[in-house]
């Protein structure tokens, strides 16, 4: 399909976001025109996952504007707004499968929006989106555990089925909100991979929320830090100075600041196979 | 005044510090005991008092009343002794009567099932949108709401009573009776477990694009189904019994039966009846909880 294969060209534009009192994201904008794979790094409570919530439509904006090509995404409603949802992959960090059903229908649940709800309701899924969900869960990994109950998979198989449900959906971006926060590092790593391959191999452009420097630094193109709900930095990996690093984490000066301080540590060295 | 007072005070204050230094076992033994000397000194006045009261209150009602209550007693005693008797008397054929009645237990036992599965659905269809965390709008919220508490706040005998009145004796005003309390009752408890769901499903599924009733199908339904079914094997103990009351009304199955067995006292059709319908309870009873744990098992593996 030629329409998978066009790049999205996503701008924000003074995006804002208000919980009662407190202002979780504040006059947000950037712009990616080419496919890439940003990070976005920053303290917890710096509005990362608020700005990801946002752009899916799950969190309602107070103010601002998000161009899709040319459409205000923010403006769309009813089957409009869904249609953009399932362009839309979102990936959480507690997975958000549903524990009781079974693997492969978690990961047809992705196709939900071009179902209808009698066909869906009475679980009448075709030939085709059985196989195409199967082909997904070879690829990350998770297809001997087809016909588990979700519930069953270890925090890193749930994840991968995760992107599985996400890639199904025949995504133009996915959103990923700190996928590897509650993962072990070798997984992490697995889970970094396979959106890292999805990034390269179908040009899809992916926004991960991470917390961990180093990790941003390994996978991404580019790096967007956030602190207390503003953008405080935009740009290369290689652009990012300790100086930078320091302010966007919020750690005093004097202080000796190390990027492994953030660390899950995704280091090959670390993940050890002790020789 | 004053310096004895002060007097006092100190007194107080020397025996405060004192047992204050000198808790030891023996003290402690002595207060129990005079705690519990004292407990069962006032626990034989208690029970004195309502011996007293229940006793003056039987003497009231002997006065006032045309039998005695003694003889009230005797006779309470004498009616099962009779049921018995007449049991006894059929001798083998009692089983026969016991199966001549089976017919109308299974248009009772039917009505309930047929009342539990269509109300448990219905409620099943209609909780979601009487829940906080996934109804579309508040108002809706309060009017499902309110109404299931209008079908629950009515006993099933007083909508059979409009019922019978209106469409003639037979069983299908007490199915509708029935069926519309379970509603209200189940749509109640169902929509309870729904708001206390984990909702991270529900985000997932959102998130996707999914449409509303796809994702109460997907992301809630399954996580309420083993509480769901639990609730429904309950409720269906519990129309058994209501079908059968409503038969006592003019609502047919086995409860119009054992009105006419008590009113012309064949004790031996009544002990009949009365055997099937504790055999009925108990062997649902049985049933539900093997179901339960099978279903709980399933949960936990």
């Amino acid at each position: 399909m030629c329409s998978e294969s066009e790049i999205m060209h996503l701008q924000v534009s003074k995006l804002k976001k208000e919980f009662g009192s407190t202002v979780a994201i504040d006059s947000v904008s950037f712009e990616s025109t080419k496919n890439e794979f940003i990070g976005i790094i920053g303290r917890s409570g710096a509005g990362k996952s608020t700005l990801l919530r946002v752009l899916n439509r799950l969190t309602t904006e107070t103010e601002g504007k998000v161009f899709a090509g040319s459409i205000n995404i923010l403006e769309l409603k009813g089957s409009e707004k869904r249609q953009w949802q399932s362009q839309c992959a979102m990936i959480f960090q507690q997975f958000n499968l549903v524990p009781r059903l079974d693997v492969i229908t978690n990961v047809i649940l992705g196709r939900l929006f071009y179902q209808s709800t009698l066909r869906s309701t009475l679980r009448f899924f075709t030939k085709e989106e059985r196989s195409d969900a199967l082909d997904l869960m070879n690829r990350f990994g998770v297809a001997p555990t087809a016909l588990q109950r979700a519930e069953t998979l270890s925090g890193g198989q749930q994840q991968r089925v995760a992107i599985c449900r996400a890639m199904m959906q025949n995504p133009k971006i996915i959103l990923a909100d700190e996928p590897i926060a509650s993962l072990d590092p070798l997984n992490a790593r697995l889970v970094m991979e396979a959106l890292q391959s999805i990034n390269s191999n179908e040009k899809i452009k992916v926004i991960c929320n991470l917390h961990t420097l180093d990790t941003a630094r390994t996978y991404c193109d580019r790096i967007i830090g956030m602190r207390s709900g503003e953008i405080v930095f935009d740009g290369k990996p290689s652009e990012l100075s300790d100086a930078k690093a320091r302010e966007i984490y919020g750690v005093e000066t004097d202080e000796e600041f190390e990027a492994s301080i953030t660390s899950t540590s995704l280091n090959k060295s670390d993940i050890g196979i002790a020789s | 005044m004053c310096p004895k007072k002060r007097g006092t005070l100190l007194l107080l204050k020397k025996n405060y510090f004192m047992s204050q230094n000198a808790i030891t076992i023996e003290s402690l033994e002595e207060n129990l005991k005079v705690l519990a000397r004292q407990r069962a000194i006032y626990s034989v006045l208690f029970i004195g008092a309502i011996i007293f009261i229940v006793v003056s209150g039987v003497g009231v009602a002997n006065q006032y009343n045309a039998g005695s209550f003694t003889r009230g007693v005797e006779n309470f005693f004498d009616y099962p002794a009779d049921l018995f008797s007449d049991a006894f008397e059929a001798g083998w054929g009692w089983f026969g009567i016991v199966l001549s009645f089976i017919p109308a237990l299974f248009e009772t036992f039917s009505a309930a099932v047929f009342s539990t599965v269509v109300g448990a659905s219905i409620a099943l269809i209609l909780c979601p949108l009487a829940t906080i965390n996934l109804s579309p709008n508040q108002v809706t919220v309060q009017i499902v709401r309110r109404t299931f508490d209008i079908l629950r706040s009515f006993p099933e005998l007083v909508f059979a009573l409009i019922l019978l009145y209106l469409m003639g004796k037979s069983i299908v005003p007490a199915i509708i009776a029935v069926t519309l309390h379970t509603i209200g009752a189940m749509g109640k408890l169902f929509s309870e477990a729904i708001e206390n769901i984990d909702m991270k499903p529900v985000d997932g599924l959102k998130s996707v694009g999914a449409r509303w009733y796809q994702i109460i199908c997907f992301a809630v339904y399954p996580q309420v189904l083993p509480l769901v079914l639990s609730y429904s094997l309950l409720r269906l103990e519990i129309n058994v019994r209501a079908s059968t009351i409503l038969g006592f009304v003019g609502a047919g199955g086995i409860g119009a039966y054992l009105t006419a067995s008590l009113q012309w006292r064949y004790g031996d059709e009544v002990l009949a009846i009365m055997f099937l319908l504790v055999a009925t309870i108990t062997a649902l009873d049985y049933f539900s909880s093997y179901v339960r744990h099978k279903l709980i098992g399933k949960i936990s593996a």
